[in-house]
């Protein structure tokens, strides 16, 4: 089952590769990673998509709050949360009608085009993983897609619930 | 002050006696200001990976942090061995290496290797330190995660501009130490002892499973209390040996692979398991599935990603073993003795009648040396009060089970990673911290050739080590493998070119003594225990055929065991 843990941490040289050091030294599997600093400029908060029984991830929990630089360590996925990812894809525009295409479905998807030129546009669209498997899907039918880039899942709880030091 | 004064400085602040460690290039800086003082004192090594071993045995005896310092890529990579060793086994160490200069980190500069990087998953914590001012607080963070909640290593990497002895900068060491990622949980959560104290009054046959977390904490004493009020058994892991005395009436002994078969068995027939400090490991469990299937399983573990790691505990309690041991025998204050005694006649009955099997008995030819025999002389000439390091292998664990340890940190052994060649290096590292005790090494004719070079450290700080090498011309344990699983194919398990163990000692400029027949093995052990401020290698010829036992199962239950080459539960 699809998981997203999120970690406070220090935003310390070699805290990252600790943490990925311990999904890859364990076995656990790392579906997507997203990290960047958060508005307090020491600390970093890190997502990442994970998979596996309630045991794995209750031992993923565990040994990545077990390293020092981690503050500390949530399944979003255990209640109501917000998940967003952002998708940057190119497509060949080489005809009229595709360029017609390509506009109507980015619409459609609320998806802003953000680069043109006689060839392609590129697209940004905003979603969870789901939506822009969609559209990705979409716009390989539409036109040729020429490349793609994602950051990753990254996600809050609702409400109340927050990941504070 | 330099950086290379504000490392030695460091050190005194933080407690440091001793320092294990080997020159080179990028440290020449930190060794100078070693030369211009008293208070930390070196030992030179001959191989930075007994460093690490040495200052392992001085941490494990003591309860202190040891000490390593080690110059950058092959003296740092050197000791990666030793800090596994460390790791696996939970035991408090600093490696303190040497870096290329700051400059030059990312060239491939000369003895440049990423420590840190190497390190990385075989530490608790590492510093690649960035400023010289920084050199302080790094030092006095690592030995605090070193020895605060689940001790392990910790390395702190030093690029050689960082200590140059010419640059002048303040020295701030802290006084104390807060850190708001790290605070590890040391007492029991109330409910969670509240649960465990009434599942223990009310189990009929419970057993009390220790590990090396009830030495970490220094729990020994707690444990006993707590065993004799509940009148329950008691049996310890290969790391836990020592934390409840070997010889008490109600010490089950080792468990486990090679456990004994009324430890094994009282462990699969409980009705609850009190775990304290022990991780439910491999060597353990046997299998996991067939694992106590009639135990409530209480896990007292200061490392809350150990408990359901492998085995799923019913009662989970976080908290380090002294004060959740204090918080459970609070509660069973009112608890009578008589009451406990009555109540588990039964479950005594029981086990006097699996003791009574006597599966630690071994035949004797009298023509060809047992090991076990040894192991049980080494033992009646020390009194059982020496500290005994060992290597890994057969001799291991005869060292294990017929040597009774009474008190905790006298049993010095690679639990975890099974590191060949840790036995001389930890007896050292014992010795220097205990320079009056007895510090023996039982080991065998391949591990003690892993670090044998070690021999000549030993003359320059005349460390009296007693070495009991059970020379069996063989790899004992992996031989013993092949007898049972490969219908007796040696594949490359015997060594053909042995030396003469007892003249390289002399050439080393210690005793040798050859032991052949059995009827020459109490003079030589009384000749080698006489030698008090010798170094005396005993290279004792053994029955090269000899297995151990009892062994589990492979698959099978705790107590799925062969207990001789003839006979199994």
């Amino acid at each position: 089952m699809k998981r997203i843990i999120s970690v406070l941490m220090e935003n310390a040289p070699g805290a990252l590769s600790r943490i990925v050091g311990v999904f890859s030294q364990r076995g656990y599997n790392v579906d997507s990673l997203c990290v960047a600093p958060t508005n307090d400029a020491s600390l970093s908060r890190l997502t990442i998509i994970t998979h596996g029984d309630d045991k794995v991830i209750e031992q993923i929990t565990k040994q990545v709050n077990k390293l020092i630089d981690v503050l500390k360590v949530a399944d979003l996925t255990e209640g109501a949360h917000i998940e967003r990812e952002l998708m940057l894809i190119k497509v060949a525009t080489r005809t009229e009608a595709i360029r017609a295409e390509v506009k109507r479905n980015a619409d459609i998807f609320r998806a802003r085009i953000v680069d043109v030129n006689i060839h392609n546009y590129t697209i940004e669209i905003t979603g969870t993983t789901d939506k822009l498997d969609a559209f990705a899907l979409t716009m390989s039918q539409a036109a040729e897609i020429i490349e793609s880039s994602r950051t990753g899942v990254c996600g809050l709880g609702r409400g109340e619930r927050a990941l504070r030091p | 002050m330099s950086g290379a004064a504000m490392v030695v400085e460091a050190l005194k602040d933080a407690g440091v006696s001793h320092v294990f460690g080997y020159p080179g290039g990028a440290v020449l800086d930190i060794y100078d200001a070693l030369f211009a003082q008293d208070a930390v004192k070196h030992i030179l090594v001959r191989h930075e990976q007994a460093a690490a071993h040495m200052a392992d045995g001085y941490a494990r005896s003591t309860g202190k942090t040891g000490t390593v310092l080690v110059t950058s890529g092959p003296g740092a990579t050197n000791t990666i061995t030793g800090i596994a060793t460390a790791y696996m086994d939970s035991i408090p160490m600093v490696v303190l290496s040497g870096q290329v200069p700051s400059m030059h980190i990312g060239e491939d500069a000369f003895q440049e290797t990423d420590m840190v990087g190497c390190s990385r998953p075989i530490v608790k914590h590492s510093f690649l330190v960035k400023r010289t001012i920084d050199i302080p607080d790094a030092i006095a963070k690592a030995y605090y995660i070193a020895n605060t909640g689940r001790p392990g290593p910790v390395v702190v990497d030093l690029p050689k501009d960082l200590v140059n002895i010419q640059e002048q900068h303040p020295y701030n060491y802290p006084q104390s130490i807060s850190m708001r990622s790290y605070n590890p949980t040391l007492k029991g959560h109330k409910k969670q002892i509240k649960k465990a104290v009434e599942t223990l009054c009310d189990s009929q046959r419970p057993v009390l499973y220790v590990g090396g977390g009830a030495i970490a904490a220094n729990a020994a004493e707690t444990v006993i209390e707590l065993a004799e009020r509940l009148h329950a058994p008691v049996t310890c892991t290969l790391m836990g040996l020592g934390a409840f005395p070997g010889q008490h009436p109600q010490s089950l002994g080792m468990l486990g692979m090679h456990g004994t078969l009324e430890a094994n068995k009282a462990m699969h027939n409980a009705d609850c398991i009190l775990a304290l400090g022990a991780r439910f490991d491999d060597r353990v469990t046997n299998n996991v599935a067939k694992f106590c299937p009639h135990a409530t399983i209480i896990h007292v573990d200061i490392d809350p990603a150990s408990i359901s790691k492998t085995v799923n505990a019913h009662i989970p309690v976080v908290g380090s073993v002294d004060k959740v041991v204090e918080q459970i025998l609070d509660a069973l204050k009112t608890l009578t003795t008589d009451s406990q005694h009555e109540k588990r006649a039964d479950w005594w009955r029981q086990i006097e009648q699996w003791r009574g099997r006597q599966c630690l008995q071994y035949q004797s030819d009298g023509e060809q040396i047992k090991p076990q025999q040894v192991v049980e002389s080494v033992y009646r000439h020390t009194q059982g009060k020496a500290f005994v390091s060992s290597d890994v292998g057969q001799h291991q664990m005869f060292a294990a089970l017929y040597y009774k340890f009474a008190q905790p940190r006298q049993w010095i052994n690679s639990g975890g990673l099974g590191t060949m060649g840790f036995g001389l290096p930890a007896a050292m590292g014992v010795q220097v911290a205990h320079p009056d005790a007895t510090s023996i090494v039982i080991t065998g004719d391949g591990s003690i050739q892993m670090n044998i070079q070690e021999l000549s450290t030993c003359l320059q700080y005349n460390l009296p080590i007693k070495i009991i090498s059970l020379n069996n011309r063989a790899l004992g344990m992996v031989r013993q493998w092949q007898d049972m699983i490969y219908k007796g194919r040696h594949s490359h398990s015997y060594m053909e070119s042995m030396p003469d163990f007892a003249k390289l000692a002399e050439a080393y400029g210690h005793v040798g003594i050859r032991v052949d027949h059995p009827d020459q093995l109490e003079a030589a052990m009384e000749k080698c225990f006489s030698l008090k401020d010798r170094l005396v290698f005993m290279d004792v010829r053994i029955d090269q055929n000899e297995h151990v036992y009892p062994m589990q199962i492979k698959f099978g239950a705790m107590d799925d065991m062969r207990l001789s080459k003839m006979e199994r539960t």
